[in-house]
């Protein structure tokens, strides 16, 4: 208990130093969960939308797809993009195994179906409606699309949340295709893993409470711009 | 000159879904007249205003739009048909925005200038009784602020042809009243085209000048209000007219 007491005082002591060592792994993790949700966000929420869009009956077997994607195992992802990535891959020669381009990648993958999925659930629940009153006012395809994601925006919120929190917390796929490498792919999460390994307990600790403090600023100024989650929000 | 013009004309559609629930030979609606859609319940109406909106396509048949033909041969309605028509629903959505915002929609959507959008909102939200709630969320509406919202949100653009599904469904008289003025003013005011369906056979009577009555997803009558109302040829309109034919 007292291992962990002293942990928490000296993670405090790292963050309030702001610890260059600390700070250059949780930039790094910022960096590529930002992008990959980012990524995700950019192509999910259209497909969802598409997805949310059409006849349930329709899209049954990308319906399961998703569903079945938004239970990835991360490191089955990470094995899947290492194998793509290894020099004997039929990607190698992109030269991406051991960089932040194959984490944000990995993490594309993971956060995508979370991202696509929950965006096609929220959309079945109005977008019909929306979609037909919009056409009805005369919106040609664009902005019909447009009116139904900005009606929908709470549930898409909820979904990118959703998928960056997902992808910032995991350590499979980035330990597999990111190798944990120190100044180049060490992540929050994979140096958690390795520093706890070494006994360092105060830095693994300070990096899973900077861990909790950026997911909870993250999630914080969301919910902020979702209203609180109130309808009149906006 | 209002009457005349011919706005919308259908002919031989039809619409299948496990069973046909619109079979129409011909049906015309003119500039400037009130069209009333009565019928029971199930008898197509609101399946017919969705076709004629090009919200479902039809499964034959041939629609034209001031002449031209608009549905053919399964090819649908191009964003110039379809700006210059509209539908309000039963139920009405409205964007989760402020009052203005909703009825500006269609105006933006068209390209309006900031300041006539502006002029033409004002404008509307004194006629539908509302200029206080301007900056109001439109989701916290009651149903008939609503109604009233969708409304005005519909004829800001001034379509040639409006389409109301049961506009006053489950509306308390008041707000009834005022709709049902709204509409009329509108037919005083504008050479618009308005069908309206309804199931209640007291505003059927008091709104359209032309009644079609619909059964089984067929046209079983169609004339004057007053002649449809008095003295109907088929006796399935006579019994539905007389209160004896709901279902």
């Amino acid at each position: 208990m007292s291992l962990l007491f002293e942990g928490i005082l000296q993670a405090f002591k790292l963050i309030l130093t702001l610890d260059p060592y600390m700070m250059q792994i949780v930039l790094l993790s910022l960096q590529v969960s930002g992008m990959a949700v980012l990524f995700a966000t950019l192509a999910g929420v259209p497909l969802g939308t598409y997805l949310g869009l059409k006849p349930a009956e329709r899209t049954r077997f990308a319906g399961k797809l998703l569903y079945t994607l938004m239970g990835l195992p991360p490191v089955v992802a990470g094995l899947v993009f290492y194998l793509l990535f290894s020099r004997m891959g039929p990607l190698g020669v992109l030269g991406l195994l051991w960089t932040p381009a194959a984490m944000i990648i990995a993490q594309f993958a993971l956060a995508l179906p979370i991202i696509a999925g929950l965006t096609m659930i929220g959309i079945r629940g109005s977008g019909k409606e929306v979609q037909e009153t919009a056409r009805t006012l005369g919106a040609g395809k664009l902005l019909t699309a447009w009116t139904v994601v900005r009606e929908s925006r709470f549930a898409i919120f909820g979904a990118v949340v959703t998928g960056l929190g997902r992808v910032i917390a995991e350590v499979g796929a980035v330990m597999i295709v990111g190798g944990n490498i120190e100044g180049r792919t060490r992540v929050m999460t994979t140096a958690i893993v390795l520093e706890t390994g070494k006994g360092n307990f105060e830095l693994a600790v300070g990096l899973g409470l900077a861990l909790l403090v950026i997911s909870f600023a993250i999630n914080s100024l969301l919910y902020h711009f979702q209203g609180g989650g109130k309808d009149n929000a906006w | 000159m209002p009457g005349s013009e011919m706005i919308l004309e259908v002919k031989n559609l039809s619409k299948v879904y496990d069973k046909e629930v619109i079979n129409i030979g011909q049906l015309s609606f003119r500039r400037g007249r009130i069209y009333g859609i009565i019928g029971p319940s199930g008898a197509g109406k609101s399946t017919f205003l969705r076709l004629i909106n090009f919200l479902e396509a039809p499964t034959t048949g041939d629609i034209y739009f001031k002449g031209e033909p608009v549905f053919m041969n399964g090819r649908g309605a191009g964003l110039p048909v379809l700006q210059k028509m509209t539908m309000v629903f039963q139920k009405p959505l409205l964007f989760k925005t402020s009052v203005k915002e909703n009825i500006a929609y269609g105006l933006k959507a068209r390209g309006f200038k900031k300041e006539e959008i502006q002029e033409r909102v004002e404008t509307l939200l004194k006629k539908v009784g509302l200029n206080e709630f301007a900056g109001r969320l439109a989701t916290t509406l009651s149903g008939g602020e609503a109604q009233r919202v969708a409304l005005a949100r519909a004829v800001a653009f001034e379509p040639a042809l409006l389409l109301l599904d049961e506009p006053t469904a489950n509306l308390d008289p008041s707000n009834v009243e005022l709709i049902e003025r709204l509409i009329l003013d509108l037919n005083r005011d504008t050479d618009m085209t308005i069908v309206m369906v309804t199931h209640n056979i007291f505003q059927a009577r008091r709104i359209p000048q032309e009644v079609i009555f619909l059964h089984e997803g067929r046209v079983v009558e169609t004339g004057e209000t007053e002649k449809m109302f008095t003295s109907p040829e088929d006796p399935r309109t006579r019994a539905f007219v007389e209160g004896r034919m709901i279902f």
